[in-house]
């Protein structure tokens, strides 16, 4: 390790940068839905070479994305963190 | 160009660095990945250095495509590797770092078992000093885990190829097979360094608690060295596409809840390890093909995310997700580096995943292995998910911590600029890399149907992301420590073992009590008797001794007389 980071106030005049405001934040969010919407109506105009059935619906990769990932981080937060998580030092004794 | 084994030569070569200083170590390690990858480029194929021993061939250069793609890659990480850590000032990391790189590319062009199982030993003995040398207590119990299992590995190697050489009469590294117990045995050793789930937290274990720049060398050489040994030895084993389906299924969980970002990175390579399987199991062209492709891409951007990582690491100090966030300020290199790592992993188009990943997804669907698909198409929405979004996110974005720090060393920023470019060349120009594979490749990765269906499942991802986040539904980091197999011997075995010690120690005392009280009552006995105030050995006086005399002979007399009438 070089050195100790220096810790400034990140709320202090100077040190919040474009990303930190919340109406930016907000404004990425409504981007990135707008560019979501166009790749599900993209399916209708880019014929695809289904492979098996299944990925030749509509929007089936979105949905298959979305809900994937969803049940992803809802089975990791509410399965398994309770099984596994323990304190940080559990193993030290 | 000399046609030397390359992996010897980088571990002889390691011996001067244990002396050299300065600039000059600095230039040796960096013309020896050079002068290895030359040596390669020229090597014919064909078997070389053939020595005979025990009555059996060892083929010290074996060299054919499949070699020579791991050869290469293995050659690029070291080279990275080498950069990386020139800041590094005591050799041990050198060194060990140069014979780790070594031994590995020894093993790709091994042609016989027992030259392999020299290497795949080298390797877990030289790789525990990039643990050992972070210095702490939790990286030497860390380290000392890592060399068990590595050498265990080793173990059941040497036991299985022996079982060969009884079942086939040849020590031959070509297809083994699960026919033998011999093909058994060598396909557990395979695994456990291939991370196969259960088998896998050595991983998980070691690599979080290694130097930052020996976890870059770490993530490069062990398990990608088993994914060429699967190659060779197991392809189209129907097994393997099981099991890699759930490696790349299982770990994600685990990545979405861990707090240490360099651990997280550890479940996203076991994650990108169980696509390589699969491919091997599938084991036609196109599915070895995929499989050598994504260890070579796989290899260089999981390197860059390690060296961002190692950076962030080196410069504050930590990666625990709870302590960082807002550095994209104080570090803007590395965060772009870092964006690089994710993209590709995360296998967006124009980035080298890509390229490798989806020739192992058409295989499976070209195969039919529709539930194996569907897995991988869920672990590919996954990946994106904690790699490609959480580490750079909670790292360098998220809630500003308010921590400012340097930018990465120059030289730390030289080694991710190059990785960084190699991952987009890839991406973009994957010609150069499909013609090195095993076998001629008839694949297009850019079609508009494959791009579109890619680009969807990954924006629809991040937008799964966005929507948890916003909603407070995300989980949010928190310092903790994660179970996962290691509580089988770090906790139950270490209580077995203790509650056993326990049970021993209190029978031996139960005995050991017992055995003392009985002996010491017996050594009283003799010591009442016999010991200096005991009734036998009182000295007595003359006249005593007189009276009994007499006494016995008026006995004597008495019955005597007695007998007489």
């Amino acid at each position: 390790m070089s050195e100790e980071p220096r810790i400034v106030d990140p709320n202090a005049p100077g040190e919040k940068g474009w990303l930190e405001r919340k109406e930016n934040v907000t404004r990425i969010a409504w981007a990135l839905y707008a560019v979501c919407a166009v790749l599900v109506l993209l399916d209708f105009v880019i014929h695809r070479h289904a492979e098996m059935g299944a990925d030749g619906f509509y929007g089936f990769y979105a949905i298959y994305g979305f809900v994937g990932s969803v049940g992803l981080v809802l089975v990791a937060k509410h399965v398994l963190r309770p099984l596994v998580m323990r304190s940080e030092d559990y193993y030290d004794d | 160009m000399i046609e030397f084994p390359p992996g010897l030569l980088l571990i002889l070569a390691a011996l001067p660095v244990t002396v050299l200083r300065g600039p000059l170590r600095a230039i040796w390690m960096l013309a020896l990945p050079v002068v290895a990858f030359a040596i390669i480029y020229t090597l014919p194929d064909g078997s070389h250095y053939a020595l005979t021993a025990f009555g059996q061939q060892l083929e010290l250069l074996r060299v054919d495509s499949l070699s020579k793609v791991f050869g290469y890659v293995f050659v690029i990480a070291l080279f990275l590797g080498v950069i990386y850590s020139l800041h590094v000032g005591p050799s041990t990391e050198h060194v060990a770092g140069m014979v780790y790189a070594g031994a590995a590319i020894g093993a790709v062009f091994a042609g016989d078992l027992i030259s392999l199982f020299v290497y795949w030993e080298l390797t877990a003995i030289a790789s525990v000093f990039l643990i050992l040398a972070r210095g702490t207590e939790a990286a030497l119990g860390a380290a000392m885990r890592y060399l068990i299992i590595q050498v265990g590995s080793g173990v059941l190697l040497l036991a299985g190829l022996i079982v060969r050489w009884h079942e086939t009469g040849s020590i031959e590294f070509g297809l083994i097979g699960l026919d033998g117990a011999g093909g058994v045995l060598i396909l557990l050793a395979f695994g456990i360094k291939a991370a196969f789930p259960l088998l896998h937290n050595w991983l998980q274990d070691a690599y979080p608690n290694a130097t930052p720049t020996g976890t870059v060398m770490l993530s490069a050489f062990t398990t990608k060295l088993a994914i060429y040994a699967l190659a060779r030895g197991y392809a189209g084993t129907e097994e393997l596409i099981w099991i890699g389906a759930v490696m790349t299924a299982f770990p994600i969980f685990f990545a979405v809840v861990e707090n240490d970002l360099r651990r997280v990175l550890a479940y996203s390579l076991n994650n990108q390890l169980g696509f390589m399987v699969v491919g091997v199991g599938i084991g036609t062209e196109l599915a070895l093909n995929g499989a050598a492709a994504h260890a070579f891409t796989h290899i260089i951007y999981k390197a860059l995310l390690f060296m961002s990582m190692g950076a962030v690491l080196h410069r504050v100090g930590t990666v625990l997700g709870t302590e960082l966030g807002g550095l994209y300020k104080s570090m803007p290199f590395t965060t772009g580096a870092c964006i690089v790592g994710a993209a590709s992993i995360s296998a967006f188009p124009l980035f080298s995943g890509f390229i490798s990943k989806s020739m192992i997804l058409s295989a499976a669907a070209h195969e039919h292995h529709y539930i194996v698909w569907g897995v991988l198409l869920f672990a590919s929405a996954g990946v994106f998910h904690h790699s490609g979004i959480k580490i750079p996110f909670f790292a360098f974005f998220a809630h500003d911590s308010g921590k400012r720090v340097k930018e990465a060393p120059r030289n730390m920023l030289v080694a991710m600029g190059i990785a960084s470019v190699l991952c987009i060349g890839i991406g973009v120009w994957p010609s150069a890399l499909y013609a090195i594979l095993p076998f001629d490749v008839n694949y297009v990765p850019y079609t508009d149907s494959h791009v579109l269906s890619q680009v969807q499942l990954l924006f629809f991802s991040a937008l799964a992301f966005t929507v948890l986040m916003r909603t407070g539904l995300y989980p949010p980091e928190l310092r903790s420590t994660n179970l996962d197999t290691d509580w089988f011997y770090r906790r139950l075995g270490k209580r077995a073992l203790a509650g056993t010690a326990a049970f021993v120690s209190s029978v031996y005392g139960g005995f050991y009590g017992l055995s003392v009280r009985r002996s010491k009552r017996f050594v009283e006995g003799l010591y009442r008797h016999h010991g200096p105030q005991g009734i036998i050995a009182r000295t007595w006086p003359t006249g005593s001794m007189v009276l009994w005399v007499a006494i016995l002979l008026v006995t004597y007399l008495f019955l005597y007389f007695l007998d007489i009438f």
